[in-house]
């Protein structure tokens, strides 16, 4: 006979109700090595029968101390593990930071550098919406769909390492502009993408909006209200789904998003298929952002001109006494920021990403804190997963669509 | 319309609870408050003026000064009228601690969570007040300043020794 499966939820022992103690209900570990947690989020549920009446989060796995680590890196070092948070928002990340300094040493950034980094951010959204889907479809059974998204992701990807050279982690962007300018094929590659992209839209809508088995098992689950989703602090497509038209880019418009012309789409019902909705038709507002931004794309210089902060291109170093200074200076010590504290938010794909930055004066961060969207919200996954099944707690968490190493940090 | 408002708030708040401008933010605005009074602003900010979302709750440590050490810093943010305002508590370094805020925002929850994990700020009243990021029974406060970034030292002729000597548990024995 097989022994029971023992689960330890030692330290969690206070949180489950006394029925579960005396063994009248059971106790289910879901995770922390869980395919569709998305990563490694583990879950302590507690169950009647396959009916859900207490859920557990438990985070913390994939904790790396970033937060930490930047304030020992200087300025522009610090950039590198912003990356590293959201490994499917990386330009997003690198945007507010960049924001973020910008705001406190009063940089200016050129329109060409602005209307670019609108045209990434909103590239990655649509690819972070893909991961978003197929990994969701792929919790509900629908297999195929996975392979399609991440078609079409890698010609996202494919984007960034144009510019970049990288595929994933790319801080392109700098404080006062980019990294280099665009190269000359990138309009005909976003072009193609923008072409290309519609037709599959509809594609997957084909697969799954009227799919009889994909609507049984997203409508009326995991439901939210307004109310409760705002007193939770929800930000982004779950708070959105629930029929608050909260958008930063609209709201408190950065980076030039006040140019474009855009819709926020909204739910109604707070549900698991609003959210599928709603993050559908954002993908389908990205690409007239994008068509936007790239049809009057300004050109001129693709970084600021303060070299305080900027360091001056290599055709100076050969003539100008000055530029060499400059260079030796940011690449030995690196830039000082004016003593201050700043919150910039910007709309990431999962919600408000808000970098928290204080700077003492010097070439290192005093504090960065990083307010992700993720984090706060899987506070609400016990409050949407209670009365559901075991089956619809994996569709739930997919519609939240966290990453756990923007939760963790 | 929205600015108006902002200004309104700042002005009723500080005449109401004798609060002044912090000095260290630059943006959104932000004000001081004393730690006794954090819950009455916020509920003034949640009832009265509509800031019904708390979009950001972190803290600053400013060791090795004690008085005030940590910086708590609460953020705010309108639905209705687009707002963002900022309140900044100071607080000293021997057992530092507030009252909670979950009762009137749900979301500080997991927030108050991470301060008490990473800061060791205390938050009375909170309801299920545990570790969150690291591991359930860690030592210590990483986040404060006097915590120590650990990293791997290379041991070379010069400070083998010395090193060793930290971490001689850590040394493969030979059988």
């Amino acid at each position: 006979m097989a022994e029971p499966l023992e689960v330890d939820y030692q330290e969690l022992k206070h949180l489950v109700s006394e029925r579960a103690l005396q063994g009248e209900t059971v106790l289910l570990n879901m995770g922390p090595q869980h395919p569709s947690t998305h990563g490694v989020l583990r879950l302590l549920l507690e169950l009647d029968g396959e009916v859900i009446i207490n859920c557990i989060p438990d985070i913390g796995f994939l904790h790396t101390g970033i937060e930490k680590n930047m304030e020992s890196k200087r300025w522009e070092m610090a950039e590198v593990m912003t990356d590293r948070t959201d490994y499917l928002n990386n330009t997003g990340n690198n945007l507010a930071y960049c924001l973020a300094i910008e705001r406190l040493a009063d940089l200016d950034v050129p329109p060409r550098a602005q209307a670019v980094r609108v045209i990434l951010v909103e590239l990655e959204r649509i690819s972070n919406h893909l991961v978003w889907l197929g990994t969701h479809a792929l919790d509900l059974a629908a297999m195929s769909l996975f392979l399609y998204c991440f078609r079409e992701r890698e010609s996202i990807l494919d984007i960034k390492e144009l510019c970049s050279g990288q595929r994933m982690m790319t801080t392109y962007f700098r404080p006062g502009g980019l990294w280099r300018d665009i190269p000359a094929e990138f309009e005909i590659a976003v072009r193609r993408f923008l072409r290309m992209f519609p037709g599959r839209i509809k594609e997957y809508d084909a697969l799954l909006k009227k799919n009889p088995i994909f609507m049984d098992r997203t409508r009326n689950i995991g439901k939210i209200s307004a109310e409760d989703a705002i007193n939770l602090s929800l930000t982004g497509p779950v708070l959105r789904g629930s029929g608050v038209a909260y958008d930063l880019r609209k709201a408190q418009p950065y980076s030039g998003y006040e140019l474009y012309d855009f819709v926020v789409p909204i739910g109604t019902h707070g549900d698991v298929y609003d959210r599928y909705l709603v993050r559908m038709e954002e993908m389908r507002q990205s690409l007239r952002i994008i068509q936007q931004a790239l049809d009057k794309l300004p050109y001129g210089p693709f970084r600021s001109n303060n070299r305080k902060y900027v360091p001056p291109p290599r055709a100076e170093l050969g003539t100008s006494m000055e530029a060499v200074i400059h260079h030796f200076k940011l690449w030995t010590e690196g830039f000082t920021v004016p003593k201050g504290a700043v919150y910039v938010p910007v709309e990431s794909p999962k919600g408000e990403l808000g970098y928290y930055v204080e700077s003492s004066g010097g070439n290192q961060p005093h504090r960065v804190h990083m307010r992700t969207a993720s984090f706060l919200n899987l506070q609400a996954l016990p409050l949407m997963c209670k009365g559901h099944l075991v089956a619809d707690l994996v569709g739930i968490i997919g519609s939240i669509d966290i990453v756990l190493g923007d939760c963790d940090r | 319309m929205s600015e108006e408002h902002l200004n309104t708030t700042l002005k009723a708040l500080k005449d109401r609870f004798e609060l002044a401008d912090s000095a260290v933010m630059k943006y959104p605005p932000t004000l001081e408050v004393p730690p006794g009074q954090i819950v009455q602003v916020s509920q003034a900010l949640r009832d009265e003026f509509g800031f019904n979302f708390l979009c950001e709750l972190t803290a600053v440590d400013y060791w090795p000064e004690e008085q005030p050490r940590f910086n708590v810093v609460y953020g705010f943010y309108s639905h209705a009228n687009n707002v963002r305002l900022m309140l900044r508590v100071p607080l000293n370094g021997d057992d530092p601690s507030l009252p909670t805020l979950e009762r009137l925002y749900k979301g500080a929850n997991w927030h108050e969570r991470e301060l008490w994990d990473m800061f060791g700020i205390h938050f009375e009243g909170h309801p299920d007040l545990r570790r969150i990021l690291m591991p359930f029974d860690w030592e210590g406060h990483p986040l404060r300043k006097d915590y120590p970034l650990g990293y791997e030292e290379p041991q070379f002729t010069f400070n083998y020794d010395e090193i060793d000597k930290r971490k001689h548990h850590a040394r493969y024995e030979e059988a």
